[in-house]
């Protein structure tokens, strides 16, 4: 069966930098990876390098076989960064609707608008992003990485800073995502909450793969057990 | 089809942004009265100084106001790593590009048509009498500026000195057109069409055009994707 997203020999480098040396791991259909390392792992190299934002120094990157960068893949990725890209001076509606043509979506605004309800901002659908809190704007976030109904998810740090809501709705349209056969890779160091969902994990150790396989019950039970193991302690 | 539909879609996001926090115009436009106002102080405008001065004066307030502008077209997109999000949707850079550039033209034009009935009245200038052909000029030249300007906006977007950087590297590019058209502009103020003896000039604005639009459409990819 072809990976969901195969990364094999990857390097990347930062003027003569290597923040990734020779990571090689993949994620099958329907899977949840979790990437663990400390801060300046490459977590997010790995993850932006995936998502087409920057190009591997050496290796490769394939997303069900295909180059992260081709239009077609890019249709069916969907990618949560540390910013919740969506613009200030727009409404919540009109940043969807944006993203929804974008997409190119049969119907924009019907999407959007059932995005904005599930995400519980339909109230307030027309209210520019500015005006909105910092709960409401990580909910707006969700929604708009979700809105295309993207079979491959890329999350970085995706629980980092959310409210108590907008966890909940993040975990929802997760365990959502996971039982429709979505595959799932996500950086993050809120290890409990990531395990619970994760089928698969990688530790990233200073730009290199430590450990990579599937979550076992040690991992979910004691979630620093993979760091005793196989970090650098 | 689609790729119309995806440049428009860019370009009214980016009018729309704009229009509703007036920022980078309202800043654009003052800039651009202030230094007319000002150098309408420095020169006697009599006849023969407007004649010499006006397509050199009107180009180098248009290129300084035009850099204000275009500073903030990939800017505008690190607010909240939006940059991110139209890079890993499914558009050509091209589109993104494209419709950058075309707001980016609208809104260079409109501070561009605001400024010349003010320099008409300050250098009492009647610029009105080759209208068309001095239209033509500006909409060409403006274009070359927004093209060269949008580009290095996208080259220039992670540099922490981004508001120097870009008049360094736009400048030295647009000297063609920028001379093109100061040349043009000073002889049709001075109410001389366009004859063969200038014509190249204007060929020379169409071709910096065309050489620059293509150039950019097919680097921006590049540029985009480190």
């Amino acid at each position: 069966m072809t990976p969901a997203v195969q990364v094999s020999s990857l390097w990347k480098f930062y003027g003569d930098y290597p923040a990734l040396k020779d990571v090689t791991l993949d994620a099958p259909p329907g899977a949840c990876l979790a990437l663990i390392g400390r801060n300046g792992a490459g977590k997010t190299t790995l993850l932006r390098t995936v998502a087409g934002f920057s190009r591997p120094g050496k290796g490769a990157i394939s997303v069900f076989g295909a180059p992260p960068r081709d239009a077609g893949t890019r249709r069916y990725m969907g990618y949560i960064g540390h910013g919740i890209s969506v613009y200030d001076e727009l409404s919540a509606l009109e940043n969807l609707v944006l993203y929804g043509k974008l997409y190119g979506l049969a119907d924009p605004r019907r999407s959007a608008l059932e995005w904005l309800e599930r995400t519980g901002l339909e109230r307030v659908k027309n209210g520019l992003v500015r005006e909105f809190s910092r709960g409401m704007r990580q909910r707006l976030a969700v929604a708009r990485a979700f809105l295309h109904e993207p079979k491959v998810l890329l999350l970085d740090e995706p629980f980092t800073a959310l409210d108590d809501r907008a966890i909940a709705v993040l975990q929802g349209v997760l365990r959502e995502a996971l039982a429709a056969g979505k595959t799932i890779v996500m950086s993050t160091h809120q290890l409990r909450e990531a395990l619970e969902l994760a089928t698969h994990v990688a530790l990233l150790n200073r730009g290199q793969v430590a450990f990579h396989g599937p979550c076992t019950p040690e991992m979910v039970s004691d979630p620093g057990w993979v760091y005793a193991r196989y970090g650098e302690g | 089809m689609a790729f119309a539909r995806q440049v428009f879609v860019i370009m009214a996001k980016d009018l729309r942004a704009e229009l509703r926090t007036k920022e980078a115009i309202n800043a654009s436009l003052s800039f651009a009265l202030v230094v007319l106002l000002l150098f309408s102080f420095a020169f006697d405008p009599d006849e023969e100084t407007v004649r010499t001065i006006s397509g050199g004066l009107l180009w180098i307030v248009f290129a300084f106001a035009g850099t204000l502008l275009l500073n903030r077209s990939f800017a505008r997109e690190l607010n909240n790593d939006c940059l991110d999000a139209l890079i890993s949707a499914p558009i050509p850079g091209a589109a993104l590009f494209l419709g950058k550039a075309l707001a980016n033209f609208v809104l260079v034009l409109a501070v561009e048509l605001i400024a010349l009935p003010l320099f008409g009245v300050f250098y009492n200038v009647h610029w009105t009498t080759q209208f068309g052909q001095l239209m033509l000029v500006i909409l060409l030249a403006t274009w070359g500026m927004t093209v060269t300007g949008t580009i290095f906006s996208a080259l220039t977007v992670n540099i922490r000195l981004r508001e120097v950087m870009l008049p360094i590297l736009n400048f030295p590019i647009l000297i063609p057109a920028l001379l093109g058209a100061m040349q043009l502009t000073s002889a049709l103020v001075a109410g001389q069409p366009i004859t063969s003896a200038n014509e190249s000039w204007l060929k020379m604005l169409i071709g910096f055009d065309i050489m620059y639009t293509a150039v950019s459409l097919v680097l921006v990819e590049v540029i985009l994707v480190s």
